[in-house]
């Protein structure tokens, strides 16, 4: 009987506590906004924050709330979904400037050796630690692929010991520039040509001595950049991509090749072509 | 009165309930890195404990003591707390929505708070009556109030400080909170002191 009582008891205030809820929730529900499950559904859903805001629901909710947050953030969704919001806020579409991860260092198997047998835990965060990593070059690519672990499209693979992206796989959501211990991978607009692949901040002939591909800060490219885009700091060449007019001679004139030229386009401009 | 005065100051300084009693730490730690949310978690768990406070007391002494059912009053009160949080938030998010906002995940968290659990629980172990209960409640609300914002302007400094790489984050506000506790171990004996008993 006790038993009873008791069950009855608290399922009663049980039900009279799910009552009042949902009365509340009937009188006190706030009107959603209706452009902001629009919004939500034409973007992506990767929730990887390239555009800045937590995942795509809180870009979503800040497009629909604020007029002033711009429709091209969302750098995985590209020119369709910045159409797409376009459309749904009534705003002119603006073009997004499609990014593309790449790895600032080309220190393979072919360029540089190992100074030590790393046999800990497969993770470059991990073998950072001991000694700043295996390779003979402590700024470069250590190749345990821990971009390639948080890489969501697959679009980076290891080969001959060092990290590599597909650029026509790259959605540019930038996860694994934070993911990279030694900092080796930014993103950059996908329509740039030129890419410094050493991020060695020694001097030259440490550098030199490391890794055959290593930047010796020569400053030969410096000196023949017509547009002064390149600039050598801390013995290292860095590109100001604003002033870069793609000319390609900084790469001709690199003594060690340490300046890659191609194309970087990713997987929406290689999309629109084929 | 003076009995009051007791019970609130007990309350909000020497039996502290997050610096003394290490009840509702989850978001003493969570919502006390900026100082205006820090006063907002503060006073919407004063405002829960008042109402919790005052939902439970009732039930407590009208419902489940005549049945001889006090020994249920852990599950009763959970779930009694939980029901009004959340009623706390529909009613918050309809009309201050800015404060629903800043306080996130941290206002369901309520829910599950122990200090609102332990507030209404103390009362009745103490004895208290309505308006004693209701006291306490208010004392305990401002001392996890006051813990909230002292503490969030310690972790204000450890921001620009720049501790060893191994204890940023968690571990040095673990530590400084460990500190603000013990500093909160000098309260011992106020009541009596002031009060002469």
């Amino acid at each position: 009987m006790t038993v009873l009582i008791a069950t009855l008891i608290v399922a009663a205030i049980g039900l009279i506590c799910a009552i009042m809820l949902v009365l509340a929730s009937k009188f006190f529900a706030v009107p959603e906004d209706k452009r902001f499950s629009d919004i939500r559904e034409c973007l992506p859903g990767a929730n990887c924050g390239a555009c800045g805001y937590a995942g795509c629901d809180g870009y979503a909710k800040a497009l629909a709330e604020d007029d002033s947050v711009k429709t091209n953030l969302c750098i995985p969704g590209a020119d369709a979904v910045a159409k797409q919001i376009a459309d749904i806020l009534g705003k002119e579409a603006e073009d997004v400037i499609e990014q593309v991860a790449v790895i600032h260092c080309y220190g393979d198997c072919n360029h540089t050796v190992n100074k030590m047998d790393y046999v800990g835990i497969s993770s470059c965060g991990a073998a950072k630690t001991m000694y700043g990593g295996n390779g003979k070059c402590n700024f470069g690519c250590i190749g345990f692929g821990d971009c390639v672990k948080a890489c969501p499209q697959n679009a980076i693979c290891l080969q001959n010991g060092i990290a590599h992206v597909n650029t026509r796989l790259c959605i540019g959501c930038g996860i694994c520039t934070r993911t990279c211990p030694q900092h080796l991978i930014t993103l950059m607009a996908d329509e740039e040509n030129l890419l410094v692949t050493c991020s060695n901040k020694e001097k030259g002939a440490a550098a030199r001595a490391k890794c055959s591909n290593a930047c010796i800060g020569c400053k030969k490219c410096e000196k023949n950049c017509p547009s002064g885009a390149i600039k050598v700091e801390n013995n290292l060449a860095v590109i100001d991509y604003s002033l870069c007019t793609k000319c390609g001679l900084c790469a001709e004139n690199c003594p060690v090749g340490c300046i890659l030229v191609s194309d970087f386009n990713g997987i929406h401009k290689a999309g629109n072509r084929s | 009165m003076e009995k009051f005065l007791i019970i609130l100051m007990t309350s909000v300084l020497v039996n502290n309930y997050v610096l003394s009693r290490f009840l509702g730490i989850c978001p003493f730690l969570g919502v006390s890195k900026k100082l205006n949310q820090a006063v907002g978690m503060g006073l919407s768990v004063t405002f829960v404990m008042l109402m919790s406070a005052a939902a439970t007391y009732p039930i407590y002494t009208y419902l489940l003591v005549p049945n001889g059912m006090d020994y249920m009053k852990t599950i009763v009160f959970i779930l009694v707390i939980a029901a009004l949080v959340q009623l706390v938030e529909i009613i918050l998010k309809r009309y201050i929505p800015a404060l629903h906002k800043s306080l996130g995940i941290y206002l369901p968290l309520i829910t599950t708070n122990c200090a609102v659990l332990g507030v209404t629980i103390n009362n009745i172990n103490d004895g208290f009556g309505f308006a004693e209960s209701m006291v306490s409640a208010l004392g305990c609300g401002l001392g996890f109030l006051l813990a909230m914002v002292l503490f969030a302007g310690v972790r204000s400094r450890i921001e620009d400080a720049n501790p060893p790489e191994s204890f940023k984050g968690l571990p040095i506000t673990l530590i400084s909170a460990s500190i603000v506790a013990l500093s909160f171990m000098g309260f011992t004996g106020l009541v009596d002191g002031i009060f002469g008993k």
